[in-house]
């Protein structure tokens, strides 16, 4: 049995994917094609309208969304919050919505291709014509579902690497720049004047 | 059990229409085709694939290398209550059996058919469009003798409660930070990667010096742990998308990446200078090396060739090389021995496992053979299977074992070859979990076996000396 695994443009995924469309163009981001994705409130990376409380200094980490499984970030905006910070911060939520869209649309084409390959196997066992869901099929499917999406998952991962690599440069150089602060800070106060 | 997708998404589908299905098999012919006709419109409501996973599942936890998986049975109590549950409705039903074209003389229900197995079944009821459910609601209506109380559906509110619930705050809570080290370094892998080269430290035929034993054995663990914190630091979002990986502490936010990162270098750093200068200047080298082969190459490779499972083998192979030199200094023919034993046996451990996970690793991205290239897959495990008789035999001339070493060892390395066989022929879930959990016994009977035939260090150099008694390990 032979099994096709076309890839599903954004806009063929269904009537869900509206007509809203974040373009993510982050610096450097060579992603080459825009995902759709409608502004529907379950689907965006925070299900629920959480607000941590006002005195929290701390960011809060959300569960894992149902479509793509990244678990939402609300960042603590202090009210110094350098050039350097909210530059990281801006960096972290957009690359949380960049890896959300990835995702969802990943695991919702492999769940729609993986419910068409079994509403036809189905079918197939109602008339008669089979009776399991062997291996082999569920092999070519797999295989095929790696190779039609083999580009897209290598500019994914490059563009993971480049971005995992410039947050943490960046919280590096935030987490410098405050220890010096807190150091120069202390410094004028413990000497004797 | 281990229950496989397959099987699970078969009770799924069956569990669902079953019960109209055997009432009424033409209209509810239409009904399974509208059912899933309506299931392909709205995306959004499809169930998840992280949804088809709530069967009860067999922990896999971390063995002797990265490679390496141990499956310990979770005991699950008969209603799971999850600490966090996925957004996602849980149903508790009845399982059915799997679904089979209907007979004309049995269409009466079956309630025997249901087994005492409860099943969460997760379904998206609230969020579901109208049409869909006035369709379920009119297929519980049908069955008034079999109702379905077990049917709980959460309302919105109820839902917003429960993933409020779920926030957490992102502080780095000091007494968490042991547990959270111990899984950022996967411990138990690390345990085990100190064991093989612990083994390879005590095959080497010189007089045995604790010291040395614990600096290498100590080294070899913080390399170990630098190496796997880095290889989660760079796997954050493909993590968070495995039902197996995604509760490790940087996809859950207990640290940040700069921490993971931080800890890593305090652990790399001071392990690969340990094993440089404290031990020998080649083991520190073997360290780095490896390090940099399971970080740099295995992992992004992962995500682009099957050539990874092919690297990631080098990479479990150069421990028991690095206890050697450390014991030794030098690379001896024997040293290497040792290494092609890991080398081999990594194959038939990693592709009986990653036979059973094929649908995770399609749906991450990953390219494996299991996933790319099945046959490929098993004939290799099969090829390396046997591989090993051949290198038991070789363990004599190397000089890494006496002469009864291939014989003692033949039975264990012709189970797993039989073994490696079936799964070759068969092909499915049953023979791929047996195999791999032959290979968790396998290696360290295999290094014991090695360990009892050990060469003694006076006969190696082929004099002949008065008093022949072989040097304890």
């Amino acid at each position: 049995m032979v099994v096709v695994c076309p890839i599903y443009r954004p806009e063929q995924i269904g009537p869900w994917c509206r007509s809203s469309v974040i373009r993510v163009r982050g610096r450097g981001c060579r992603l080459g094609w825009h995902v759709a994705i409608g502004h529907q409130a379950k689907d965006c990376v925070r299900s629920s309208a959480f607000q941590p409380a006002p005195d929290s200094t701390h960011d809060w980490i959300g569960p894992p969304n149902r479509l793509s499984n990244i678990r939402p970030i609300t960042y603590h905006v202090p009210a110094q919050e350098s050039a350097l910070e909210e530059r990281l911060r801006r960096l972290r939520q957009q690359t949380e919505v960049w890896n959300h869209e990835f995702w969802a649309y990943q695991n919702v084409a492999f769940n729609k291709l993986l419910l068409d390959l079994f509403s036809v196997l189905l079918l197939a066992l109602f008339t008669g014509r089979k009776h399991t869901l062997g291996s082999e099929e569920m092999a070519l499917f797999y295989k095929s579902f790696l190779d039609t999406n083999r580009t897209r998952h290598a500019n994914y991962n490059k563009e993971w690497y480049r971005r995992n690599f410039r947050i943490t440069l960046l919280m590096g150089r935030v987490a410098l720049t405050n220890a010096w602060k807190t150091v120069t800070n202390r410094t004028p106060s413990s000497s004797p004047s | 059990m281990f229950k496989t997708p397959c099987t699970r998404l078969s009770g799924l589908v069956g569990a669902s229409v079953s019960q109209k299905l055997l009432g009424n098999a033409s209209i509810n012919y239409q009904t399974a085709r509208s059912l899933i006709h309506l299931y392909r419109k709205d995306p959004s409501n499809w169930i998840t694939y992280q949804q088809l996973h709530f069967l009860k599942r067999q922990y896999v936890t971390k063995g002797s290398s990265e490679l390496h998986q141990r499956a310990v049975p979770k005991q699950t109590p008969a209603i799971p209550v999850l600490d966090e549950r996925d957004d996602s409705v849980v149903q508790r039903v009845q399982h059915v059996q799997a679904i089979y074209p209907p007979h004309p003389a049995d269409i009466m229900p079956q309630p025997d058919d249901v087994t005492s197995e409860e099943v969460v079944l997760p379904v998206i009821s609230n969020a579901l469009p109208s049409a869909e459910r006035t369709l379920l609601k009119k297929g519980s209506e049908r069955e008034t003798s079999n109702e379905t109380p077990h049917l709980h559906v959460e309302t919105d509110e109820a839902r917003e409660a429960r993933l409020d619930r779920q926030w957490k705050e992102l502080k780095v809570d000091v007494s968490e930070l042991p547990g959270v080290y111990a899984r950022l370094a996967k411990s138990r892998l690390t345990a085990l990667v100190v064991v093989t080269a612990a083994a390879g430290f005590a095959m080497a035929p010189v007089p045995f010096d604790p010291g040395m034993f614990a600096l290498a054995c100590l080294g070899t663990g913080l390399a170990s742990c630098s190496a796997n914190s880095i290889n989660q630091y760079f796997e954050v979002p493909f993590d968070s998308n495995m039902n197996r990986t995604k509760n490790r502490p940087l996809v859950r936010g207990q640290i940040s990446p700069l921490h993971a990162v931080s800890f890593a270098l305090a652990c790399g750093v001071p392990g690969v200078a340990l094993l440089t200068l404290a031990v020998n200047p080649l083991t520190g080298f073997l360290g780095a090396l490896n390090i940099f082969l399971y970080t740099c190459c295995y992992t992004p490779l992962k995500r682009l060739s099957i050539v990874n499972t092919w690297v990631g083998a080098v990479v479990g192979a150069i421990p028991p090389v690095m206890g050697w030199t450390a014991a030794t200094g030098s690379l001896d023919p024997a040293a290497l021995l040792m290494g092609a034993f890991l080398y081999s046996w990594q194959f038939p451990h990693f592709n009986a496992l990653s036979w059973n996970l094929r649908e995770d690793y399609s749906r991450g991205g990953y390219r494996m053979m299991s996933v790319t290239h099945p046959d490929m897959c098993r004939r290799v495990a099969l090829r390396h299977s046997v591989a090993l008789v051949g290198l038991s035999c070789l363990g004599p001339a190397a000089g890494l074992t006496t002469w009864t070493f291939p014989l003692v060892s033949l039975p264990i390395n012709l189970y797993i070859s039989y073994l490696a066989l079936r799964f070759y022929h068969r092909a499915d879930r049953g023979s791929a979990r047996k195999l791999f959990f032959c290979s968790l016994w396998h290696l360290p009977m295999l290094l014991l076996l090695a360990l009892t035939c050990k060469k003694p260090a006076k006969e190696q150099s082929g004099a002949d000396l008065p008093s022949a008694n072989p040097v304890p390990s």
